[in-house]
């Protein structure tokens, strides 16, 4: 048998191979899947991750969709990796996603159809204080009350999602759209309308603010004070206590930031990609933007590149529906497989793995 | 709004059906979190309890090979959260994460030839005499078995946590794992085994869904009830009996609403279809905001252990 020795510091070079692994042994394991399904698991795994890049029937249509998924995915897991960092768990971005989107959206509806430049910004605006707002309610009870903001940040999705019906079925409702429900289309709204920035590339105003909060998480977590303070909080509950860092604050701020960037997205996702708010308008960005957070290492670069990883599995997924008629949910078993492949990989970067002498233990 | 049409015997008689899901999930999980692991993968237990059970029980036409295979599902399930979190050492609360997503797709995935099938049905106990007690029967003596198993398991666990010797390992483990490792106690072992446990309870509370409360299978059909079921543990004060409690208060809870939406109440649905997760939420803020200790969490309650000998 073998024994686990923990490393003093985590090793560098596994922490960089270990997702890669992962992604290789959930190539293989969802292979698997997909042959017990009855499809081919080689030309499955091209079609997920070659064909919408290079395939040159799909690729045209494809790439934009890259940006496009990766964006809000990008977004929300950066603003979770400061709270993941600390050992605060939002997982409840989902929630704050919408609500955001709802915020965002309803200023947007309040000026139609006038005319400004000032719209828009006003919309962004709105939507981050959503999402911020909405992870509030968990930080405020956690830092007065001391309730588990796992669980309050997660229920708080299904309460978000009631909101979101009930605004597409009555407040929101479009009043030219014959009774059905949903809101006006920001695509025939022009000034309030997200749009793509190059035409062709896919990228909107939501994929710009995902690269800014790339660039913003780096210099916060490696040249800031506070990047230090979430990493030792996370890492020595006792000693960041030691030197003076507030929890409270630190959890105002983890779920406070990770809020209002999954807010952003929202809106941005609501105002131009989706363009309304409908009964089903969240696809489940929140939660896989934890597998995102997770497959980058909590490390903004990290992030980048899993959140275009994660968005090529999304658009593979839909090609695969229909190349080769794969069920829409095993891409949703694959991805949660990424996550477990990794966590148990970690093993690797913090321990070292030491065969038992027979008969010494 | 016509609140004569909500019949009080009938609402406490549908009360008890509506908590015994979240109850069975919440007594796993209270043994789980007992030996001092915190598993957030119920509701992807639940689930994939839920469409197996609900497979099995079509295939064969047996609701009771149906619970069996959902226990059985639930527990492998498990597995899959146990390997990672106990031998390799992973972070339990993202390792509970991943078991929710993963199952959550696992079930869609399985559930895909089942949509719009009818499960066949499980009888109800007619307890002789006592069923026909007025109010009293219809209220306690007319339910399912499963609702009396589930009432059963809760004093069985109450009673082996408090009184057996394999009860006091468990809670010596999860209260601190070097002193029980140091007595000789397999930690690992006795923790996979009560995740186990919490899995195959979590599968049966999922089956309970699709083969009697509801019954029917849709995608994501546990709608949050895993989440409700820690919750409950929590206001539970890791007690079987006040866990027993709070499924009931939220059964009540989920059953009012509907009653409400029928007696059509001047309030949009949506509105009263969140109440149960908001109640869930201020009832856990009341619990974590009293300052009693008597009944906090197990002193290990997801830490790692790592024997270094």
């Amino acid at each position: 048998m073998f024994r686990l020795e923990k490393r003093p510091v985590p090793s560098k070079a596994w922490i960089i191979a270990t997702p890669v692994l992962a992604v290789i042994a959930t190539m293989i394991a969802g292979g698997i899947m997909f042959a017990l399904l009855g499809k081919d698991p080689v030309e499955a795994i091209r079609i997920i991750f070659w064909d919408p890049l290079f395939s040159e029937q799909f690729a045209s249509y494809s790439r934009p969709q890259l940006l496009v998924k990766a964006g809000p995915l990008i977004l929300i897991a950066i603003g979770l990796s400061f709270g993941f960092r600390a050992g605060i768990w939002n997982i409840g971005a989902e929630g704050q996603y919408i609500i955001g989107a709802l915020f965002g959206a309803g200023v947007g509806l309040a000026f139609y159809p006038s005319q400004s430049i000032f719209i828009f910004p006003l919309m962004i605006i709105a939507g981050a204080f959503g999402g911020w707002i909405w992870a509030m309610i968990p930080a405020i009870l956690r830092t007065r009350f001391n309730t588990n903001e796992i669980l309050v940040s997660l229920l708080l999705v299904y309460v978000a999602e009631h909101i979101m019906a009930a605004m597409s079925l009555g407040l929101m409702r479009n009043p030219e759209g014959h009774g059905f429900p949903g809101s006006r289309n920001f695509q025939q709204y022009e000034t309030a309308f997200n749009a793509e920035l190059i035409a062709g590339s896919g990228m909107h105003w939501g994929v710009v603010a995902a690269f800014i909060a790339v660039i913003f998480a780096y210099i916060t977590m490696s040249r800031h004070i506070l990047g230090y303070q979430i990493t030792l909080a996370g890492q020595a509950p006792r000693a960041a206590k030691f030197s003076g860092v507030s929890p409270n604050r630190l959890i105002v701020f983890c779920l406070g930031i990770s809020g209002l960037l999954a807010g952003l997205a929202g809106l941005f996702e609501v105002a131009g990609p989706a363009g309304q708010i409908t009964t089903s308008f969240n696809q489940g960005y929140g939660f896989t933007a934890i597998i995102v957070a997770f497959l980058g290492r909590l490390n903004p670069v990290g992030i980048l590149l899993a959140g275009l990883l994660m968005a090529l599995t999304y658009i593979g997924g839909d090609l695969a529906q229909l190349m080769m008629g794969l069920p829409a949910p095993a891409i949703q078993a694959f991805q949660g497989m990424l996550l477990f492949f990794l966590l148990a990989m970690d093993v690797l970067s913090n321990f070292r793995i030491r065969l038992k002498k027979q008969g010494a233990a | 709004m016509d609140l004569s049409a909500i019949n009080p015997v009938l609402l406490i008689s549908s009360l008890m059906i509506a908590a015994t899901p979240i109850l069975l999930a919440a007594l796993g999980e209270l043994v789980v979190e007992k030996s001092g692991v915190l598993n957030l993968g119920v509701e992807g237990m639940m689930i994939v309890g839920a469409i197996c059970g609900f497979a099995i029980a079509v295939q064969t036409g047996s609701p009771v090979l149906g619970f069996g295979g959902a226990a059985l599902a639930g527990a492998l399930l498990s597995l899959l959260f146990a390997f990672p979190t106990q031998i390799l050492l992973a972070n339990q609360v993202a390792s509970g994460l991943a078991l929710t997503l993963f199952g959550l797709g696992l079930s869609a995935l399985i559930g895909k030839n089942f949509d719009g099938l009818i499960p066949p049905a499980t009888d109800k106990l007619h307890v002789p005499v006592l069923a026909d007690i007025p109010v009293l029967g219809p209220i306690l003596f007319q339910h399912d078995p499963m609702v009396y198993f589930t009432l059963t398991l809760t004093a069985v666990i109450w009673a082996v946590l408090k009184y057996s010797r394999a009860g006091l390992i468990i809670r010596a483990v999860g209260e601190n794992h070097d002193a029980a490792h140091a007595l000789g106690y397999k930690v690992v072992r006795i923790r996979i085994l009560a995740i186990m446990f919490g899995g195959a309870c979590a599968g049966l509370g999922g089956a309970y869904l699709s083969l009697i409360r509801v019954p029917i299978w849709t995608e994501g059909m546990t709608a949050g009830a895993g989440w409700i079921a820690l919750a409950i543990v929590v206001f539970g004060g890791w007690r079987p009996w006040r866990v027993l409690i709070g499924a009931y208060i939220f059964g009540g809870v989920t059953v009012l609403q509907f009653n409400l939406q029928v007696a059509g109440i001047a309030l949009p649905v949506q509105y009263l279809a969140m109440s149960p997760y908001v109640i869930t939420i201020v009832v856990l803020v009341i619990i974590s905001a009293s300052k009693s200790r008597a009944g906090g969490p197990p002193a290990a309650l997801g830490k790692i252990f790592h024997a270094s000998h």
